[in-house]
């Protein structure tokens, strides 16, 4: 398969052994120029490098309390030392999360804080130079921003936001990422990540709804830039044809109709996904964001709903009111934004859906949290609506249901290992390595409790999924999307599964 | 001698309220401009102030995380805690009730406290992951600790100091009426110490202090949705951006 080995799994999850330099190296492919100046960055190593990251630093540390903060209060109590995926995946120490902030933190010290700037060794402070900002590079692009070590500080320093500082200061002395920086030029030049041009999503689109016509007898709408809909569907554009996710939008779909809520996509705004959050660029995240608004306007909608995308629901729940907001033209009787689980749960409350759990008896179901939407954002009106909603959905979709355990689910949840940015092929090694916690927890369940598929509700996660589980010896489409589930169970007034439920229209009539 | 001490303590004082008044100022300036606490969070800021509590004195986090590293890191605050309080009698002319009966218990902490941080030296020392993380800083700080829990208990069980005139000394210090200070070694090195510990906080690691009451990933309170948040330095950006306006 690739060039090294899939890590075993352990007998029993011990805290793995330090391995000093296993994961040094040079880290994903640096970005080409052209993307990097259409995002706002030089593109190149200037000759005043130095003086540009120690500016930048500066600038970032006076403007995110997060950051200088973080800079100053750890106090090295080891509390995150093996919480994270990718060190017990890979035993590199420099992936404890201490060790990959205090990268940053050596420097930070050497150059903004006294007892650095006298007392070098004292404080363990270094010089910048261009071996620490390619040790920068290669170690802040093995994180993939899961925040799983804040839960656990006590001081509660997320690591996150440290990658996401070191990367805004690495894309700004030409070291920015080629997936990320190439992905946004995407979205500001063609609308979504995958670079997909309107005529052909609208093709995709209208083949979805002969599919889901053929099998429904249900002539189920997926609109695109139709003007007056009740909602705009802001969904990850791995939706619109990779598997399993298209399966969610199908989903969505027969949830939306049988609600009666008219929605559309917008080939303006054809991507949820936000990768500015990835490279921690304010400036990014701003315009990317602002896509939706100008879609929610030009396309005179009530209501914004997201699909099924980790992320894109923290960008989304967390920084759309700030980014892109105030949103006072929609209906305020709806969350700005809602999530599409948070529409099919109230739905399923209220007693709107009728399901057929049986649809699903063959599978045993267990659920990936992912990490933006359990660490990073809320669902619902209640703290933790985030793990509750989607696990309550699933049980309404499926008859068999357990979890995973409890110290890797909920706010505990390990990262799909491909998060952040980590999505890249150049990164394979990484990923895989990364996924082994998840892996774990997923071997052990499907053991002792029968389970034969893990369902997600997140683009990268199925992504990631799709492609590590076959590396730990499970089949490439045991992960599933949750939308997935309920569109197999959903029973739609007058489809053909009402039918085959109820009898047909002419049994009823002879019944009556 | 006693003036030395008493101009050494002055400063130190000055230099740790200086120091952190000048952090804390720091920190309450520079922004958050996006809500990034780590959930499942608050829903109100008297939330926030449960959870930042639950943080400051059960250390629930490190509980959660890790019990031999919480067992000694509480037990070492904890009693530091009771130490500080019992040290107030020095500074106080007639103590109060209160103090007076937290005496006969506090005194012991002095042994906790020593318990605690030889605990934290010895993972330190023992566990490879956090003995790689460490800085020299990082065990001189715990050495520096356990010397002032070390000298003390030698000055209340083994060697006793003159405390009368060490009070007289300390409210001397108060009223700016300096005092002599008897010069016992344990007393001196003692006190010694305690004003390094001061002068350096401000400058160190020691800035966990207010740093865990300043971090946005937990004492920001889970409600983007329903209240816009939006810092000053993004004002400009939000301009810019408010010109897409529906027709």
């Amino acid at each position: 398969m690739a060039d090294f080995e899939t890590p075993k799994f352990r007998e029993y999850p011990v805290v793995p052994q330090i391995k000093v330099d296993a994961m040094a190296g040079k880290g994903p492919f640096i970005s080409r120029a052209e993307f990097d100046t259409d995002l706002g960055y030089p593109g190149e190593l200037p000759e005043n490098w130095k003086e540009k990251t120690l500016e930048k630093m500066g600038d970032l540390l006076g403007r995110y309390r997060s950051f200088q903060v973080f800079m100053d209060s750890c106090i090295k109590c080891g509390a995150c030392t093996d919480k994270c995926h990718y060190f017990i995946g890979t035993n590199d120490p420099k992936n404890m999360p201490v060790a990959r902030q205090d990268l940053m933190r050596k420097v930070y010290r050497r150059y903004f804080t006294v007892a650095g700037k006298f007392f070098p060794k004292l404080v363990g402070a270094v010089d910048l130079t261009e071996d620490v900002l390619d040790e920068w590079y290669n170690y802040y692009h093995q994180c993939s921003e899961c925040r799983r070590c804040s839960v656990f500080c006590p001081m509660g320093i997320d690591t996150a936001e440290v990658t996401m500082a070191a990367r805004e200061i690495l894309a700004h002395v030409g070291k920015g990422q080629k997936y990320s920086n190439q992905i946004i030029q995407k979205v500001y030049k063609i609308g979504n990540n995958l670079g997909l041009p309107g005529p052909a999503l609208k093709g995709i689109l209208e083949d979805l709804e002969e599919e889901v016509e053929e099998d429904t007898g249900v002539p189920v709408k997926y609109n695109m830039d139709e003007v007056g809909c009740d909602a705009l569907l802001m969904t990850p554009s791995a939706d619109f044809f990779a598997e399993p996710h298209i399966d969610g939008l199908i989903g969505y779909g027969k949830v939306l109709h049988e609600l009666g809520i008219t929605w559309t996509v917008s080939s303006l705004a054809s991507e949820a996904a936000n990768f500015g959050l990835f490279i921690g660029s304010y400036e990014n995240i701003q315009k990317i964001s602002m896509r939706i608004r100008e879609a929610a306007i030009e396309l005179k909608v009530k209501r914004i709903i997201f699909g099924e995308c980790g992320h894109a629901w923290r960008v989304a729940y967390s920084f759309l009111n700030t980014l892109a907001g105030p949103f006072d033209f929609l209906d305020q009787n709806y969350p700005v934004p809602q999530h599409i689980l948070e529409v099919t749960y109230g739905a399923l409350q209220e007693g709107k859906l009728r399901m057929n759990k049986a649809e699903n008896d063959h599978l045993t179901m267990t659920f990936h949290d992912s990490c933006n939407v359990a660490r990073a954002s809320r669902m619902g009106d209640k703290p933790g609506g985030q793990f509750d909603i989607p696990r309550a959905v699933i049980q309404a979709a499926c008859n068999n249901y357990v979890d995973m355990d409890s110290d890797t689910i909920k706010d505990a949840t390990f990262c799909c290992g491909g998060g952040g940015g980590i999505l890249t092929d150049d990164l394979m090694e990484v990923r895989v390595k990364g996924a082994l916690p998840r892996m774990e927890a997923l071997k052990q369940v499907t053991e002792e409790s029968g389970v034969t598929n893990i369902a997600a509700i997140c683009a990268i996660c199925k992504s990631q999924f799709t492609k590590t589980l076959p590396y730990y010896g499970f089949e490439m489409d045991a992960i599933m999307s949750v939308h997935q589930l309920v569109s197999d169970a959903i029973v739609m007034t007058g489809s053909e599964q009402e039918k085959d439920l109820d009898g047909s229209d002419d049994d009823e009539k002879s019944e009556s | 001698m006693s003036a030395f001490y008493a101009l050494l303590f002055t400063v130190a004082f000055l230099v740790l309220i200086l120091g952190l008044v000048k952090k804390i100022i720091q920190y309450s300036r520079v922004p958050a401009p996006l809500k990034i606490p780590v959930t499942p969070a608050p829903l109100t800021k008297g939330g926030v102030a449960i959870r930042l509590a639950k943080e400051a004195i059960l250390f629930a986090a490190l509980f959660r995380s890790n019990k031999w590293t919480w067992l000694f890191g509480w037990l070492f605050h904890m009693s530091l805690f009771v130490v500080l309080l019992n040290h107030l009698r020095f500074f106080i002319k007639d103590v109060p009730l209160p103090l007076v009966l937290l005496q006969n218990v506090g005194e012991y902490a002095a042994f906790t406290m020593f318990i605690g941080l030889a605990g934290l030296f010895a993972r330190r020392l023992f566990v490879a992951r956090v003995k790689y993380i460490s800085a020299p800083s990082d065990y001189l700080w715990l050495i520096l600790l356990m010397f002032i829990a070390f000298t003390g208990i030698v000055m209340r069980f083994i060697s006793h100091t003159d405390i009368i005139a060490v009070k007289e000394f300390c409210l001397g210090l108060v009223s700016f009426n300096w005092q002599s200070l008897p010069t016992d070694v344990p007393l001196m090195v003692h006190l010694f110490l305690v004003c390094v510990l001061m002068i350096l906080l401000p400058f160190s690691k020691l800035l966990h202090i207010p740093g865990l009451f300043f971090a946005p990933s937990r004492n920001q309170v889970d409600n983007p949705r329903e209240k816009r948040h939006v810092a000053n330095w993004a004002l400009d950006l939000d301009a810019e951006k408010n010109k897409t306006q529906p027709k």
